[in-house]
């Protein structure tokens, strides 16, 4: 019996998820031996056409890293779903539009005229723009359509899992892999990591007090951080409760804030929401103006909030009039 | 944000024109009792919002608020009990924090102020209740209706290069 074909491919990430799949080292000798890997631009030489000439659904898995903003991505992730059993959304990107979904935080115009207009640092005397027809069209050559909003990968085909994280640590990795191609596969549309708040699995878990009152949130530099104790008492700003686990609290370790790339879990619809009321809670505060002051303290809350999920939740992005 | 001169000098209402929706979270033990206290002293005021009664302003969770804009709604409105006045004794209080980061967020997705408002009116201000909702109907009358960016994704309503170029100029 021939092996079952998978597939890479990022749209609008920043090559991390690429990264992290290199990063699962000799791992990556045990899915060759298990699996053939017909496309992934990053590492082989495959071509585009070469998937297009696939019959339908012959790829057993596509992952597919990166938010979709260009025709390209979403010519390439239907075609991808059109040759695949399952498409699987790699990364916080793919998952919930990551970090290039704050964009959406900004117009398609706005942002096309501070890249090619307004930067201090861009030259651009003849004020030439990214044209999908190429410019003056001689060459013949195109440029894919710049969308107007960064979408998730959901957003844009059915997607059957998701893999979480900027990037999947590789422990998610492997252990999604396991659960794909076990005999008893989750449901359709799981989130391949534990339903819980990091929180749980968090080694400061303990030194959180009962009661947390905060008069200021503080940025990591700001402070010589205690190495044992929970960061949410030490007046970081911690996403951990309003994150979903699976990455071992790996910041954390490392002594910094959680940031929410694991995405919210299944019980919450949109993540930021979710983030600011556990946080604002531990505002020791009754008083409007007090109340205020305090929250000064976290000067872009969609920014910090969103940070990996704004295209995936309620709003999906800024509205503009 | 709206330009001042079309705001309307009263609160009648032409057929056709705009018809704010505001969704109401009124507390059970305060702001829906003033809106029953309203009813049945006939006060009248403008028939734009849908109430939802929950049980403290402190039930209610961003993600309402969120999603009644992302559903349709142009303005949302929270009612609770004065400060120290909570059934539950701090439920307003939490309600309160969450209203004041998530006013700068909102403004931060596009959403103009006088769309989200907490205010505090207790089982006895059944007047408070018409003028607070009158007031706020008007002001989004002249905000005009809530365009949600999660509503549609068009790709054709992009502007196209010239448009962007002549906008540069």
């Amino acid at each position: 019996m021939s092996k079952p074909k998978i597939a890479f491919y990022w749209c609008a990430a920043c090559g991390g998820c690429e990264e992290a799949v290199v990063d699962l080292a000799e791992g990556i000798l045990d899915l060759v031996q298990k699996a053939e890997i017909v496309f992934w631009p990053v590492a082989l030489d495959f071509k585009r056409h070469d998937i297009e000439a696939m019959p339908d659904e012959s790829i057993a898995a596509a992952f597919v890293n990166g938010a979709v903003r260009t025709s390209e991505q979403e010519e390439m992730a239907t075609l991808l779903r059109h040759k695949s059993k399952l498409l699987i959304a790699f990364g916080s990107c793919a998952h919930l539009g990551g970090i290039p979904g704050l964009a959406n935080l900004f117009d398609r115009e706005a942002i096309l005229r501070k890249v090619y207009f307004e930067n201090p640092t861009t030259q651009n005397s003849e004020r030439v723009l990214p044209a999908a027809n190429g410019n003056g069209d001689r060459t013949g050559l195109s440029l894919p359509q710049f969308s107007p909003k960064v979408r998730s990968l959901d957003q844009v085909v059915e997607v059957d899992y998701y893999i979480p994280g900027c990037p999947p640590l590789r422990r998610t990795i492997s252990d999604a892999l396991q659960l794909l191609f076990s005999a008893q596969p989750p449901a359709r549309g799981s989130v391949l990591a534990p339903d819980e708040a990091l929180c749980t699995e968090c080694k400061r878990k303990d030194s959180k007090p009962d009661k947390v009152a905060l008069k200021d949130f503080r940025r990591p530099q700001e402070i010589l951080i205690d190495e044992s104790q929970c960061l949410l008492a030490q007046g970081l700003l911690c996403m951990g409760p309003a994150t979903r686990s699976g990455c071992e609290a790996a910041c954390v370790q490392g002594n910094m804030p959680c940031s929410g790339c694991y995405g919210p879990t299944s019980r919450v619809k949109d993540q930021g929401a979710k983030a600011l009321c556990s946080l604002v809670s531990l505002v020791d505060s009754e008083e409007e103006q007090e109340i205020d002051h305090v929250l000064q303290s976290i000067p872009d809350p969609a920014g910090t909030l969103y940070r990996y999920s704004l295209p995936a939740s309620l709003l999906q992005g800024k509205s503009s009039h | 944000m709206h330009d001042e001169n079309s705001k309307p000098t009263n609160g009648t209402r032409m057929p056709g024109s705009f018809e704010p929706r505001i969704v109401g979270f009124f507390c059970t033990w305060c702001t829906y009792l003033a809106a029953d206290l309203a009813g049945t002293s006939r006060i009248k005021y403008a028939p734009n919002v849908r109430v939802i009664r929950v049980m403290c302003s402190g039930r209610v969770d961003p993600q309402f608020v969120l999603s009644a804009f992302a559903h349709g709604a142009d303005g949302v409105l929270i009612g609770g009990c004065h400060p120290g006045d909570c059934h539950y004794q701090k439920g307003n209080y939490n309600c309160l924090r969450r209203v004041r980061l998530l006013k700068r967020m909102l403004a931060q997705l596009g959403i103009e102020e006088d769309r989200f408002r907490l205010e505090w009116i207790s089982a006895a201000e059944g007047d408070r209740v018409r003028v607070v909702i009158n007031d706020m109907v008007e002001k989004l009358r002249a905000l005009g209706p809530f365009h949600c960016p999660a509503e549609s994704y068009n790709p054709v309503a992009a502007p196209q290069q010239h448009e962007l170029e002549e906008a540069a100029v």
